[in-house]
């Protein structure tokens, strides 16, 4: 674990930070196929958190999870401090989903009205219209929409029971970018009105647009947890671990070290690049031993990341 | 980093009677609409029903008998029969095929919809359709083959034949459990005309091959066949109760297979 977990960078908010869902020591297999291993990681309450991970990594089944659609092999899931299965807690919660096919000759309004019902306190259609910006086509079939309406339709049925907590399963995949900031907007004003949010997402620059908190997906496990910001620095750069008689100030003091930890009887340096810093270190301490530099952990899911947006065939893994 | 824990006690959501009510009547009434707007639904279960009634039981034959009935009366009944089968299998087994292969059952799963109410609405809508084709086969006979019944023998009839739409619609759900989205159709229709021909809903009953009166008997459409043309007089002259029992086990193998369907699902979902 890379990232330590820290206090919600934005400071406008002042609600206490309750958990109001979690994975704990989560795994989850297909068959032979392990979607989680050992997955720990909580949502807090009037916070956007992002789940973020090349396709595979296993945010689908995260989400899936805490919607009670099934059941881990090992751990536990709680939303609103129960079970998600909980009847009760489906009343408090929206979710949007990656669907293959959806009712295509039912219309717009008349999707909503269903969803609505299912919930004690929907908002009004109009509001939901408004908000998911289908007002315009509220008549319409759902086989007539294109790809980014879909969506939008979507996100509607996940906020027309005017939840408290909100899945989102990749909810801007497909949309153009008008379309994208358009729905950023929209959650964003959710989390003001109070509600929760969880959003998965291939896109680190959505993360990062949206996210009080990320949290790293890849192949099953959280490789880190944290702000854009403290997730940002860890894509890039070189970890280099060594065991040393200098201080860790004054390592910190070194040109291009952006941040040094003790570990037990060694200390773990983020440098930009390695060969200067190890340069420096050997200058200054020729006792020094046990030399290890490592890519900063969260190079691999990344290269993940960017072989998903299109730059197919350059990399092998 | 302090952490609580939100509980329930603050927000005490239980349904109300009224508005469970209107879930399930919302439920059916889109369900309903979904499979109306459907062309491949209505053109296929709707129109087949109604061709073969016109053609053979009104161009055709409209002046013959089958051992002594009338037959455009006859045809109603086996028609019906074919009718409702092909409302109901399709109706269910279809939809539910596709919505829980390719994801829409998950979405709804996640939803605070009961789950009862989904199936409810399937059920509800495959009676609706097999009423439908069943009035629209009375129409035809009355209007143009001479069709003459008392009033309390065609609401028995609508009321065998609707019933009969329960055991076609226990075996979609089962067969939409088990079928695949793109399978569920062909699948069907390799299990519902070759059942319909040998049920005696295309030839009439007695001029099939004995081999094919033995197995009709364990078919659940040759009892309801029997059951509708009991109540125009042209049964096969036996046991009413055995007819309803033999359906009644039926719809409940069916209900058995499709809960475990459903809750292999609750257990494991696709990735």
């Amino acid at each position: 674990m890379i990232a330590t977990v820290e206090q919600r960078h934005t400071s406008d908010r002042t609600k206490p930070e309750w958990t109001v869902a979690s994975l704990e020591g989560v795994n989850k297999a297909y068959g032979a196929v392990q979607a989680l291993r050992g997955v720990d990681f909580q949502v807090r309450a009037g916070e956007i958190i992002a789940l973020l991970g090349p396709n595979g990594a296993g945010k689908t089944t995260a989400i899936k999870l805490l919607l009670g659609l099934m059941p881990p092999n090992a751990g536990r899931v709680r939303v609103f401090g129960g079970d998600p299965t909980n009847p009760e807690n489906r009343m408090r919660t929206g979710a949007m989903l990656q669907v293959g096919r959806v009712p295509e000759t039912l219309r717009v309004r008349e999707h909503i009205d269903l969803f609505s019902s299912y919930y004690p306190k929907p908002m009004a259609a109009i509001d939901v219209l408004a908000a998911a910006g289908l007002e315009k086509l509220r008549d319409r079939k759902f086989a007539e929409l294109s790809g980014g309406q879909k969506q939008r339709v979507l996100f509607a049925l996940a906020i027309c029971g005017n939840p408290d907590l909100l899945f989102l399963d990749e909810p801007t995949a497909g949309l153009d970018v008008e379309a994208r900031r358009m729905l950023w907007d929209q959650i964003r004003r959710l989390v003001d009105d109070g509600k929760t949010v969880l959003l998965t997402t291939h896109y680190l620059q959505e993360a990062d647009a949206l996210a009080d908190r990320v949290a790293v997906i890849n192949r099953g496990e959280i490789i880190a947890q944290g702000t854009p910001s403290e997730i940002k620095a860890q894509t890039s750069g070189k970890r280099i671990r060594c065991v040393t008689s200098l201080s860790s100030d004054r390592v910190r003091e070194l040109p291009g070290v952006t941040e040094v930890k003790e570990d037990r009887e060694a200390i773990e340096i983020h440098a930009s690049e390695a060969e200067p810093v190890v340069r420096q270190l050997l200058a200054r301490d020729p006792a020094l031993s046990g030399l290890e530099i490592t890519t900063a952990g969260l190079e691999e899911a990344f290269l993940a990341l960017t072989q998903d947006n299109g730059h197919k065939g350059n990399h092998s893994n | 980093m302090s952490t609580a824990t939100m509980t329930l006690s603050d927000v005490r959501m239980e349904r109300s009677r009224r508005h469970t009510a209107t879930i399930y009547l919302k439920e059916a009434k889109y369900e309903f609409l979904k499979n109306l707007r459907l062309r491949v639904y209505t053109a296929s279960v709707l129109s087949f029903p109604l061709m073969f009634y016109v053609l053979f039981g009104l161009v055709l034959n409209a002046k013959a008998a089958i051992g002594g009935t009338h037959v455009p009366t006859y045809l109603i009944a086996t028609y019906g029969t074919f009718g409702v089968m092909g409302a109901s299998l399709f109706g269910t087994a279809a939809g539910l095929a596709s919505d829980r292969g390719l994801g829409w059952l998950q979405v709804k799963r996640a939803s605070p919809m009961p789950p009862f109410a989904y199936f409810c609405a399937k059920v509800i809508t495959s009676m609706a359709f097999s009423a439908t084709i069943v009035v629209a086969l009375f129409t035809l006979g009355i209007a143009f083959g001479g069709v003459r019944l008392p009033v309390g023998d065609f609401a028995r009839l609508l009321a065998t034949l609707v019933a009969g739409s329960l055991p076609f619609s226990a075996m979609g759900l089962a067969l939409g459990y088990f079928a695949g989205p793109n399978s569920a159709p062909p699948t069907i229709n390799l299990i519902y005309l070759p059942m319909s021909f040998c049920s005696g809903l295309w030839v009439p009953f007695m001029f099939l091959p004995k081999v094919v009166q033995q197995i009709a008997r364990v078919l659940p459409p040759y009892h309801l066949s029997q059951l509708a043309l009991g109540v125009v007089g042209a049964g096969a002259h036996e046991s009413t109760a055995v007819h309803w029992a033999v359906l009644a086990a039926f719809t409940m193998i069916c209900l058995g297979v499709a809960r475990i369907g459903f809750q292999r699902d609750q257990e494991k979902m696709y990735g």
